[in-house]
């Protein structure tokens, strides 16, 4: 399906998170960041935001483990950056898809 | 997701059991919780007690003994689950140190951290980790014999009074 996000039109799945990452902009997540009750992204916010981009990239699996290992970001910096959801909403403003593990 | 359902707000998990395959659903379910924004409390109770006294946390076992359930794809060797793991083999020294090994490197590949880099992962991520008076008690344990991320040790009315609120929810395993 379609959204408008920062005046451009996206494709995003029925959960709210891009299904095409090339789509993504700065402007879009600063947009979802305050759907999403974040707020304004900071730094720190961008650098895990960046970070997660090159993973899915990558292709690789991202864990809560492996982001407080990344040497972006502690786990406590995570969970205060974004609070309610550390992976979830920041997956969704990178504009990557949901991790789908439980870890 | 309709209106109606209440959000579950906190998981309050009671951990009675001491073997691996007892202490790991248990984190996972505190974690997973954390990762959703909810909040979550351990109270290791019994031989829970195991996974946060510093002496025996680190070489945590598989039940091999009396687990019925346990069968010869659990332990990853490959076999068919429909073939049952004989109980005598699992009384075998050395077996459920090597059915606990082949089980962590499983775990290792999905990105599961050891119990103490677990709890370690749950408390930063502001879960809270608690020890039961009584069971301290009785296994003659100090607050300095437990790892140093346990936030408290709590009678059983404490714990409950820690888990008060709506959308609390109670869990036992």
């Amino acid at each position: 399906m379609k959204k408008n996000i920062a005046g451009t039109e996206i494709d995003v799945n029925e959960e709210g998170y891009l299904t095409d990452m090339s789509q993504w902009n700065e402007a879009i997540a600063a947009a979802i960041a305050v759907e999403e009750g974040i707020g304004a992204l900071g730094d720190g916010h961008m650098k895990v935001v960046r970070y997660l981009r090159e993973q899915q990239a990558k292709g690789a699996a991202l864990t809560i483990r492996s982001m407080g290992k990344s040497g972006v970001v502690t786990t406590k910096e995570l969970y205060d950056l974004f609070p309610g959801g550390p992976l979830k909403k920041s997956s969704k403003i990178a504009g990557i898809p949901k991790p789908v593990g439980c870890i | 997701m309709t209106d109606d359902k209440q959000p579950v707000k906190k998981m309050s998990i009671i951990v009675s059991r001491g073997s691996l395959d007892g202490i790991y659903p248990a984190l996972i379910m505190a974690n997973g919780a954390r990762m959703e924004g909810i909040e979550a409390s351990l109270f290791f109770t019994f031989f829970g007690l195991n996974a946060l006294a510093n002496k025996t946390l680190d070489s945590l076992k598989v039940s091999t003994v009396g687990n019925s359930a346990l069968n010869m794809a659990m332990p990853m060797l490959g076999l068919p689950m429909t073939i049952p793991f004989p109980t005598v083999m699992g009384a075998i020294p050395g077996v459920s140190a090597f059915a606990t090994h082949l089980m962590n490197k499983e775990m290792e590949k999905l990105d599961i951290p050891p119990v103490r880099e677990f709890l370690e992962l749950i408390s930063d991520s502001g879960g809270k980790i608690y020890a039961c008076k009584l069971a301290m008690d009785m296994f003659k344990l100090k607050k300095e014999d437990l790892m140093d991320r346990v936030d408290g040790v709590l009678t059983v009315g404490d714990f409950y009074n820690e888990s008060a609120g709506a959308g609390t929810h109670i869990l036992f395993t």
